[in-house]
């Protein structure tokens, strides 16, 4: 559908993308995640046409877009700004786009009520621009381009001007409407939750490259690298040394964990004999009383923070090098654990990956 | 929204750093202005020149000499009559800046902190009389001013003075007063715009840590609004010392300042080489002053901190 | 100290205003006073100088060559303006300061050498003075306003706005009758009205470049010599007051309408 060929995007001597290879599939909820300045906002711009690559090329349905403007382009995009026309009011706003068309009346009146009717905007369409609230903006913006039927629609940043409660509430509207409409959704974003909860697949981006492209689920659980893993939210990260590696897995020496056998991932690349095993806080659970599990550990709770729901216990383990993060839910009491008590944590091998540094 | 707002900063910086993209972006940006910028250089830049070439040359009757010379600046700066209107025009200008600025700060610092919702409504106000026909606001002050004037004879009424003053019209101050109202617009509007920009969180942190109303003012406030005062010295200062309409209407003898010198070069004594002179010389030396004020006047800032 | 500041700062921007409108009020005052002397006590009221007005044919004369100029100068120094504000807002080149310096220059200038730095050259080309070169003259003085507020009017302006309007289809002259006219006309049409009272009030550089030509402002010096023909001056002088009143009004009602659409804009992204 989308295919991104080696695109490179330079400004003087910085590299706002580097090599950047990626086929994004028909129907796709695809998200571009990484910090700011990481280079998913100019290949964004760069597949709406705002942006031409420095080398490269981009293809829209097997087409070249080499030297197609963005007017031409079967892309339509929510700008960051929502960038609603304020001299318009919302369904002036709406029938844009297809003023060009020359369309006849009815049919382009039909078309706005349908775009706003999917947006829940159904009876505002004669308001005007200024008098609108951000999240009927951000609704505009997005009737404003389905309407045009576009084979991709582009979103850059489009819930970071609301409220986390609006953000949370668009989140899943956005999802609804991707498959109830069934075109190539791009989303550019540097929050991790809105990519997880919205996407189909991620590319996570870091300085100019793409550093892992999978499902939400598998970025999480199994990223390539310690950067993938950090911004994708809280992460053990345990030295280890590889005793075998057999193709598909790796057996590792961890202190603290032992021998594990544990998947390689794709993209991993070995670096020598050190590796890294990381663990995410929650797949370490609290045995309480006479719990067990096949796999423990135990340790001593050094530090305690309260997040109402749950809570974060700093557990030093006798010889590993650095103290193990835990998220446990407070249903057992995790909260009024004593500093200084000992417990146990149990964990299931499969949560330990090997990843690069 | 932080993150996303520093992408686009970030975004804009590296655009900055890019050679192809700022040369389309340049060559765009140049042929726009181009018309303007033509019409500039036609109508300022080349007649500037054109004058400044004219005062190094002389007037023979209808022709003139092109034979470089100071003659006439020596004219301009040292015969008594031209020294005295420069010397006069400087005086007036000066007078005329600090007190607008002066009068102009507290208008502005009560517009800018405790204008509220009305601040657009008061600057409107006080830009109204400013766009009313110069020359009968400064016919307005001669009726104000003179011998049977408004303000002889309320002072008449009240009986604070006896008989008409003459003393009110005709002469330097009269000059001043007219033109310090003429300009108070071009004195309040960037001093409110640069007080606008004073972070209030700024003058919070001084009385935060122990500077009481004064101090605060003395040490945050006024050196931040600095830019302001000094633009509104310069775009008092500079213009005022070519004045013509206000010295021919309420000057009187002693109140005559050195455009209707200008004028007369160019006009009646067809003298346009010692006109030049006049011109070139009033700019540089009001330049002069208009330099020296800026850097007196930082200084003392500076002190007061 | 705080507390007297706050008391005595209401009562100076008073006087303050007092100050300024003092002597344009007196202008409408004395305009329907029956004595020629502009004194008070008022002996009377009449508006007998105003009906002078339509009968001279002079006033007539300067009124309508003014009216001419001030179209011609407020349309030019717009155009002139909008190039110049759009390359600045919109672009970065080589150059821009002091581009944007000389366009600006007029503002700080003393007037009367801007006007004899024009009169040399005109001469010299052997150009003949007339309403022309007085347009000419009105233009160069209007611009750097007319550059401050169109550039007000265009800050503000998202890029994103045209890019949307690219995104939808539309081609670049498309863009800019459909997205940038409409979004500029406040800004564009309050610099009109700023340009015209402008050169409507203008004397000096009528008074160098217009030889034997009157705009009103000329034709008001010329009457001030004469004490008697000071009432219909006045008179005349309240009905300049009063249109550049309105037409600042329009202006500025334009210049916010303007601005709280770009404001809105700016919070919305904000």
């Amino acid at each position: 559908m989308i295919e991104i060929r080696n695109v490179t995007r330079t400004y003087g001597p910085f590299k706002a993308l580097d090599d950047a290879n990626l086929t994004i599939k028909e129907g796709e909820f695809f998200s571009l995640l990484g910090p700011s300045g990481c280079g998913k906002t100019t290949l964004l711009r760069m597949i709406a046409g705002f942006d031409t690559p420095t080398s490269g090329s981009i293809l829209i349905d097997g087409q070249p877009m080499g030297g197609t403007p963005a007017n031409r382009r079967p892309t339509n995009m929510v700008f960051q700004s929502y960038a609603i026309f304020p001299h318009l009011n919302v369904e002036q706003n709406v029938a844009y786009g297809l003023k060009r068309m020359k369309l006849d009346a009815s049919e382009e009146k039909r078309r706005v009520e349908e775009a706003l009717a999917m947006v829940s905007l159904a009876g505002l369409g004669k308001r005007g621009a200024t008098e609108l609230s951000g999240g009927q903006r951000q609704r505009v913006a997005l009737a404003r381009a389905l309407v045009m039927r576009p084979k991709v629609l582009l979103l850059d940043e489009p819930l970071s001007a609301l409220d986390k409660k609006l953000r949370e509430q668009m989140q899943v509207e956005l999802r609804r409407l991707q498959q109830a409409v069934g075109i190539t959704f791009i989303l550019v974003t540097h929050d991790q939750y809105e990519a997880l909860a919205m996407s189909d697949r991620i590319a996570v981006m870091f300085g100019g490259k793409i550093a892992q492209v999978a499902a939400p689920k598998e970025i999480y659980q199994r990223p390539v690298n310690r950067q993938v893993a950090d911004f994708l939210g809280g992460m053990n990260f345990i030295k280890a040394e590889i005793v075998d590696d057999a193709g598909t897995s790796i057996v590792v020496d961890t202190l603290g964990f032992g021998r594990i056998k544990t998947d390689k991932p794709a993209a991993y690349v070995k670096n020598g004999s050190a590796a890294t095993v990381g663990i995410r806080p929650e797949r370490l659970r609290v045995l309480w009383d006479d719990a067990t599990a096949k796999h423990e550990v135990a340790g001593k709770v050094v530090a305690r923070h309260y997040f109402g729901e749950i809570t974060h216990l700093i557990v030093e383990v006798p010889g590993m090098d650095k103290p193990l993060s835990v998220t446990e839910t407070n249903d057992f009491g995790a909260d009024d654990l004593p500093l200084g008590a000992t417990i146990r944590l149990g964990y299931d091998p499969d949560a330990l990956v090997a990843m690069a540094d | 929204m932080t993150a996303a707002a520093e992408g686009t900063a970030a975004y804009r910086e590296v655009r900055k750093n890019a050679k192809p993209l700022l040369q389309s972006e340049a060559s765009r940006g140049l042929a726009l202005v181009s018309p303007t910028l033509a019409f500039a250089v036609i109508m300022l830049l080349v007649p500037i020149l054109v004058v400044i070439a004219h005062s190094f040359w002389t007037q023979n009757y209808l022709t003139v000499d092109y034979t470089f010379t100071l003659e006439q600046y020596r004219i301009a700066l040292t015969e008594p009559i031209y020294r005295d209107l420069l010397l006069r025009s400087l005086f007036i200008s000066f007078s005329v800046s600090v007190l607008t600025v002066l009068l102009a700060y507290p208008i502005a610092y009560y517009i800018s902190f405790h204008g509220g919702r009305r601040k657009s409504l008061w600057l409107f106000l006080i830009t109204i009389p400013f766009w009313t026909s110069y020359l009968l606001r400064v016919m307005s002050w001669k009726v104000i001013l003179g011998y049977n004037g408004v303000l002889n004879s309320g002072l008449l009424g009240l009986g604070i003075i006896d008989e008409p003053s003459t003393a009110l019209l005709y002469n330097s101050s009269a000059v001043i007063i007219t033109l310090t109202h003429a300009w108070a617009a071009f004195a309040i509007l960037p001093i409110f715009v640069s007080l606008e920009k004073v972070d209030r969180t700024l003058i919070e942190a001084a009385t935060d840590l122990g500077d009481g109303p004064i101090r605060s003012f003395l040490r945050v406030t006024l050196p931040l609004s600095m830019p302001g005062v000094i633009s509104a010295l310069l775009i008092v200062m500079i213009p005022t010392v070519g004045d013509y309409v206000t010295p021919k209407l309420v000057g009187g003898k002693d109140g005559v300042m050195i455009s209707n010198a200008i004028q007369a070069q160019f006009g009646k004594a067809l003298n346009w080489p010692l006109g030049a002179a006049l011109s070139v010389s009033t700019m540089l030396v009001v330049s002069a002053m208009a330099a020296a004020s800026v850097l007196l006047l930082r200084l003392l800032v500076r002190r007061a901190r | 100290m705080k507390s007297l500041l706050n008391r005595w700062l209401p009562v100076y921007a008073g006087l303050y205003i007092a100050f300024l409108y003092l002597p344009v009020l007196l202008l409408p005052i004395f305009s329907i006073n029956t004595s020629a002397v502009p004194k008070f006590p008022l002996s009377g009221y009449t508006l007998k100088w105003y009906e002078e007005l339509p009968h001279t044919s002079a006033l007539l004369d300067a009124a309508w060559n003014s009216l001419i100029v001030g179209i011609a100068a407020s349309l030019l120094a717009t155009i002139l303006g909008i190039c110049a504000a759009r390359a600045i807002t919109r672009y970065r080149f080589p150059g821009r300061r002091p581009i944007n310096g000389l366009i600006m220059a007029p503002l700080i200038l003393p007037e009367i050498i801007v006007a004899v730095s024009m009169l040399l050259v005109l001469q010299r080309m052997g150009l003949g003075l007339t309403l022309f070169t007085v347009v000419l003259g009105h233009v160069l003085i209007c611009i750097p306003y007319s550059v401050s507020v169109l550039t007000s009017g265009f800050e503000g302006f998202d890029r994103s706005l045209e890019e949307a309007s690219a995104d939808l289809g539309e081609t670049a002259w498309g863009t800019f009758r459909r997205v940038t006219l409409p979004m500029m006309a406040p800004a564009i049409i309050s610099s009109l009205l700023v340009s015209f009272t402008i050169s409507l009030d203008d004397f000096i550089m009528a008074f160098f470049l217009a030889g034997t030509e009157t705009t009103l402002p000329i034709y008001i010096w010329g009457q001030l010599r004469f004490a008697a023909k000071l009432p219909s001056v006045l008179a005349l002088g309240t009905l300049l007051l009063v249109g550049s009143f309105i037409l600042l009004t329009i202006a500025e009602v334009l210049r916010r309408r303007a601005e709280r659409r770009t404001q809105t804009m700016g919070m919305a992204i904000a």
